[in-house]
């Protein structure tokens, strides 16, 4: 018949002889061990960040176990917890709890910005939109860090672009009313602390939406429709469906807004007041002072908080979805 | 007496696809009633206009006497089991069940209650502190089923809800479904590209294609007496026959129908009969479907298992009650 002449099977054999060679034989060789193919595969990168990464981690936090001598400024190898006493100073625990309320404010906003924006990505975006949402979010991450932090410096300082648009919206009584309330306040949006939590929540925004978008993305639309053919109002469809839903997502997003506002120390230093955050302290104790031990004791301080914090989120049944 | 679901020129249009045509439909309160037709015909839609998850192009939909127009499917007393069952992930059954009287604002013990029962009618008692995803799809659909049933909606409607079970579970869902249905007295919307499943479960059958519906009537009108050629050849394969092969046997020069189970077969040159030749036998168990030519017309007959049969490729002489053939009222 014709299938015959377009496919002659009567000379093939049922097993075809081996490629040959040494990638023959590799392949053969992986296809019958493919534990050894995971094992070259992963040996490499565990060991870097096994023995590079963790490892030098670890040298650092044993640092915070040392301390200071403070008349010699050189460091006493002796087991001690008197660095971790020092952290508790009252200088210190201001800088603590000024960090950890950034932190959560930052990650509040973040999520409260990026939900209605992860939502439309994953629910009506599609086609060219859906390309333009992750230009839209990933392209302030394609520039440099620095130049956006100068950037927002000009942008919040009295002499830049949103003073001149509020003043001619006629609502600069607005900001002069902000900015002269304490803590929060200053001279203007560019040294003080409104300014810091504005351009922490524009830059750490992306790692936000991205796990929220991704997390909704999972949650098949019909789950909505169900929820309101049971009667359920868009309200209780958002607290019983959409947000339990999405908790994971936003957990891991807030993840990188906590524990990056609790590590970084260059916004706070361009753009805010003199009042130092965790990671100024860390900056500053292992330079100038050179307070290893201090430094080493605050590196630990955002480690114990995220720890505390994904085991609260466990416990709330964030990953339960997962 | 009101209609449970009216349909006036009902359309729904999706850019230039007409998905719903000016569709008019007529459910009788307590009635078991399937929308059957091949995927795309629409009958979907006119499942989710009802739900209320789309709104009409145009045309007009009451429900119980009320209209229904730009009601959100929230304040709708009317409850749907999904395709794929769309439980809740995160809820355990029990939860999931008790969802519709959780958002009504039902006190816990009472709302868990009512849980528990509607879990014992769909046969599930027990399973209510599981994980739908600890369950197999059957149990899934009963959980869906028991989701829905528990807030007493006014009418129910299921998409496809059988289509994911294996045969054997969904011939025992289509006889649980039927029971339920006449012990709860609810209406019942039932959409179905399997027309084994509208005729023997179903009260009426309206049967789509297109975005219109060709036909509404019994399972046994629409079954003996198809109005088009769509129908007779949609539900149960009929044998459609052209004019001028009717007007031999009838005189009307009019298209018609013949089931496959009312043609009979013989011995070639006996008797008067339709001179064909076997081109092809299919083995179904208790049935044997046999491949006919009738010089030139591919013909299909059906024949209890165990009938001596000619070989393929030879003559046959086919037979059958001249009452058996149908003449249709449409050309389409």
């Amino acid at each position: 018949m014709s299938l015959d002449a377009a496919m002659p099977r009567a000379t093939a054999p049922a097993i075809l002889p081996g490629s040959g060679g040494m990638r023959g034989a590799l392949s053969d060789l992986f296809w019958r061990r493919p534990q050894l193919l995971l094992f070259l595969m992963l040996a490499p990168p565990v060991l870097w960040l096994g023995i590079v990464y963790i490892g030098s981690l670890f040298a650092l936090l044993a640092q915070s176990f040392f301390s200071i001598d403070e008349f010699s400024g050189l460091i006493n190898h002796e087991f001690t917890l008197k660095t971790y006493g020092d952290l508790f100073q009252a200088a210190n625990l201001d800088i603590i709890l000024r960090t950890m309320t950034m932190a959560a404010l930052v990650t509040l906003a973040s999520a409260i910005i990026a939900f209605p924006i992860a939502y439309y990505a994953a629910r009506y975006a599609r086609g060219r939109w859906k390309a333009l949402f992750y230009l839209g979010v990933m392209l302030p991450l394609w520039s440099s860090y620095l130049v956006k932090i100068y950037a927002w410096k000009l942008i919040l300082a009295k002499e830049g672009i949103l003073t001149w648009l509020l003043a001619k919206l006629h609502l600069l009584w607005v900001l002069d009313g902000w900015l002269s309330l304490p803590v929060v306040g200053g001279n203007s949006l560019s040294v003080s602390a409104t300014g810091t939590f504005i351009v922490f929540v524009y830059v750490w925004l992306p790692f936000m939406i991205l796990p929220v978008q991704a997390a909704l993305e999972r949650v098949p639309g019909n789950l909505v429709e169900a929820s309101s053919d049971l009667g359920a109002s868009p309200g209780q469809t958002f607290r019983n469906v959409l947000f339990p839903l999405a908790l994971p997502g936003i957990v891991a997003g807030s993840i990188f807004t906590f524990s990056l506002t609790l590590g970084d120390y260059i916004i706070p230093q361009i753009i805010g007041t003199s009042r130092l955050f965790i990671g100024q302290a860390v900056y500053s104790q292992q330079g100038t002072a050179g307070n290893i031990p201090l430094a080493a004791a605050f590196t630990v301080v955002p480690i114990i908080i995220m720890g505390f914090y994904l085991w609260g989120a466990k416990r709330m049944g964030a990953f339960d979805a997962l | 007496m009101t209609s449970a679901v009216y349909f006036q020129k009902v359309s729904r249009h999706f850019g230039s696809v007409r998905a719903v045509d000016a569709v008019d439909l007529d459910i009788v309160p307590g009635e078991f009633f399937a929308m059957l037709g091949p995927s795309g015909s629409g009958k979907t839609t006119c499942l989710r206009l009802i739900a209320g998850f789309e709104q009409p192009t145009s045309g007009s939909i009451s429900i119980f006497g009320e209209r229904a127009e730009g009601v959100p499917p929230y304040r709708r007393n009317v409850n749907t089991v999904f395709q794929d069952y769309a439980l809740f992930p995160h809820l355990n059954v029990l939860d999931n069940v008790a969802y519709g009287l959780m958002v009504k604002g039902v006190g816990k013990a009472e709302r868990q209650k009512a849980a528990e029962e509607a879990l014992s009618l769909v046969r599930l008692p027990g399973y209510g502190a599981r994980r739908p995803g600890q369950l197999s799809g059957g149990q899934r659909q009963r959980v869906a089923l028991a989701r829905a049933l528990v807030n007493q909606p006014k009418v129910l409607l299921l998409d496809e809800p059988l289509g994911a079970l294996d045969l054997k579970l969904r011939e025992n869902m289509q006889e649980e479904l039927k029971s339920l249905q006449k012990a709860l007295g609810i209406t019942f919307v039932f959409v179905t590209h399997d027309q084994g499943e509208a005729l023997s479960m179903a009260d009426r059958v309206a049967v789509f294609n297109d975005g219109k519906i060709m036909q509404i009537g019994t399972p046994e009108d629409i079954y003996q007496r198809p109005k088009t050629r769509f129908v007779a050849d949609f539900v149960g394969s009929s044998n459609v026959l052209p004019p001028d092969f009717v007007q031999r046997y009838s005189g009307q020069h009019r298209w018609g129908s013949l089931r496959p189970e009312s043609i009979r077969i013989g011995r070639a040159a006996k008797g008067d009969g339709v001179a064909a030749r076997l081109v092809g036998t299919n083995y179904l168990g208790a049935t044997t479907k046999l491949a006919l030519d009738a010089d030139g017309l591919r013909l299909h007959a059906i024949v209890p298992a165990g009938t001596k049969l000619p070989a393929e490729g030879e003559a046959v002489m086919l037979t059958f009650n001249r009452e058996h053939l149908h003449l249709m009222d449409e050309l389409a």
